[in-house]
């Protein structure tokens, strides 16, 4: 067995930086995808609310990575808005309490971490896979991670197998009709649009690809 | 695609809203006052012990709402997000504290996705301070079917009407279970159904939501600048008030003879003078639906930026509706009797 490489606060730091570069990098393009089925804010509602989580965190070095994750909840939750607040800060504060006070986590904990988000975002926004939310991104990423950690891969590999399904969800929104959010409003004529949620969450998935690339 | 060029008056789009509400404050010094770190609007004299008060909140944009109805006899405090995005959670708390006079605090919600989630962690943290909370969600808008298919109605003139009728029986010293069921009692009595001519553009976007060719009408617009339920050729106002009364009076289903409260809104770029051919039609058709309006109100009250267009909204009066809707109420944009 390889030595599982140790994942802490400086791998949870870097994944949000990995964030925001990506959405403000994506800002128009999201706006975009979001003026054709929504109202044209998802790309400043996160750009806006991962900034602030950066800067929450910039103080916070030293401390568990859980309790980083509950910060950038909390942050997200004061700062977005919209749906997309409440549901990305409610799965990261779930997602950090999993880890409590724990210095470290490992590949199996990560897929607990991820879990916990999923379950709490599904709990909040009462959607199903196949609503064309972002669920339809953040679910088979996760089934994908916990297969691939449970077959042995390393974070990182297993992430990027992950952060491809999380892709492959997102596109699969394309034909979808929305029953969720402002999009369900177009009825029929959501349909052929790709949904802003899930492709902001492919990026956040290829983010904490390449922060925990990084860590080890 | 013509794009069009963004026309506003602004320093920096960033900055939209916190100036606009600063301008709001300096014009009413008498009625409200505008909290910046706390980004919420207060009525002048808030908290007022033993008074149920009233709060909403919902992205910027759908001016005078909500900002424009604090004051005597509607909102106590508005907490207005970034335009067309909830605020949140953090807003509605703050001014759940400012305006509690301990008698217990109504949230009055449109149902939007963000704004009925943000509403709701922020009643459980009010609820952990000890504050007695009461949110009812406005779903009016009949272009939107409420079925397991949508996010369910939209809450778009109700709003306006549940406000200013509420805020009524609160500042009659109504209790929070009476003040509730009011606001939940116009909800159920009301329906609307919105029209778009033209799109409307977000400062921090820039460009319109969508593009709409000359000669198209989107029937079926929310307040958030989003194309309808369907596009049709442009008829005449007559026609375009037909598919309106059609739409809002086969849902709401008012006995023959009910007296009626309508509100023509204009969306922001639509000018009075239409507003006001469009009311001739709607009374005609009222009247020959066998309803009557004895009242109206007519004007910009819940837009959608410049978007041009228009939203019918019918409220089903009763005796005590309407003695509400007489009441006295003095707020920027709303005021009688007071
Ligand atoms: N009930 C839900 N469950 C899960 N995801 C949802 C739900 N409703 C919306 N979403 C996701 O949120 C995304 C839109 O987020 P955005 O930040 O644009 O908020 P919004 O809906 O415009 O909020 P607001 O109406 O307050 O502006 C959608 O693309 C979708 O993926
Ligand atoms: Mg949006």
């Amino acid at each position: 067995m390889p030595i599982e490489q140790a994942l802490n606060g400086a791998t949870v730091i870097s994944w949000m930086r990995e964030i925001e570069s990506s959405v403000r990098a994506q800002r128009d393009y999201l706006t975009q995808l979001d003026s054709a089925i929504g109202d044209g804010d998802h790309g400043t509602n996160v750009t806006r609310g991962f900034a602030s989580v950066v800067e929450a965190l910039n103080g916070e070095k030293d401390a568990p990575p859980g309790r980083l994750l509950i910060l950038a909840g909390r942050t997200l939750v004061s700062t977005v808005g919209g749906a997309s607040g409440p549901l990305w800060g409610s799965a990261l504060r779930s997602g950090g309490r999993v880890l409590g006070d724990s210095p470290t986590f490992d590949g199996q904990q990560l897929v607990e971490v991820l879990a916990a988000a999923l379950a709490s975002i599904k709990e909040l926004g009462a959607a199903a896979p196949g609503d064309k939310t972002m669920v339809d991104a953040l679910e088979p990423a996760v089934d994908k991670l916990r297969g691939e950690v449970a077959a042995g891969a390393q974070p990182a590999a297993a992430l990027a197998s992950a952060a491809a399904a999380a892709e492959a969800g997102m596109e699969a929104t394309v034909p979808l009709q929305a029953r969720k959010g402002r999009a369900s409003y177009l009825g029929e004529r959501s349909i052929g649009h790709q949904d802003p949620g899930a492709t902001s969450t492919a990026l956040i998935l290829r983010a904490l690809e390449r922060a925990v690339a990084a860590s080890s | 695609m013509a794009e069009t060029k963004m026309r506003k008056f602004m320093n920096d789009p960033a900055n939209v809203v916190k100036e606009s509400l600063a301008g709001l404050a300096a014009a009413h010094p008498n009625l409200l006052r505008y909290d910046s770190a706390a980004q919420i609007v207060v009525r002048k004299d808030a908290p007022k012990q033993g008074k149920v008060a009233l709060i909403s909140g919902g992205g910027s944009g759908h001016e005078p709402l909500h900002g424009g109805f604090v004051g005597l006899g509607m909102l106590d405090a508005a907490c207005p997000g970034e335009v067309f995005t909830s605020p949140v959670p953090d807003q509605m708390l703050a001014a759940t504290k400012a305006v509690d006079g301990g008698a217990g605090v109504v949230h009055i919600v449109k149902n939007y996705t963000g704004d009925v989630m943000n509403f709701k962690m922020a009643a459980e943290d009010a609820a952990d301070d000890g504050i007695k909370v009461s949110a009812i969600v406005i779903d009016d808008d009949v272009a939107v079917q409420d079925s397991l298919y949508t996010a369910g109605r939209r809450g778009v003139g109700a709003t306006v009407l549940a406000e200013k009728i509420a805020g009524a029986a609160a500042e009659s010293g109504a209790d929070l279970t009476t003040v509730s069921d009011t606001v939940k009692r116009v909800n159920e009595r009301a329906r609307s159904f919105g029209v778009a001519l033209s799109s409307c553009i977000p400062p921090a976007a820039g460009k319109p939501i969508f593009d709409l060719p000359e000669g198209e009408i989107e029937l079926g617009i929310g307040i958030h600048g989003e194309p309808g339920r369907r596009r049709a050729q442009l008829g005449s106002a007559a026609e375009v008030v037909d598919v309106m009364v059609e739409a809002v009076m086969s849902d709401l289903k008012p006995s023959r003879g009910s007296q009626v409260l309508a509100f023509v809104n204009g969306m922001g770029g639509t000018p009075l003078i239409e507003l006001y051919l469009l009311y001739a039609e709607v009374d005609r058709k009222l009247r020959a639906a066998g309803v009557e309006p004895v009242r109206n109100l007519i004007g910009d009250y819940i837009t959608s930026l410049e978007m041009a267009g228009a939203s019918l909204t019918v409220l089903h009066l009763d005796d005590d509706l309407l003695r509400l809707w007489d009441a006295p109420v003095h707020t920027p944009g709303l005021r009688w009797g007071a």
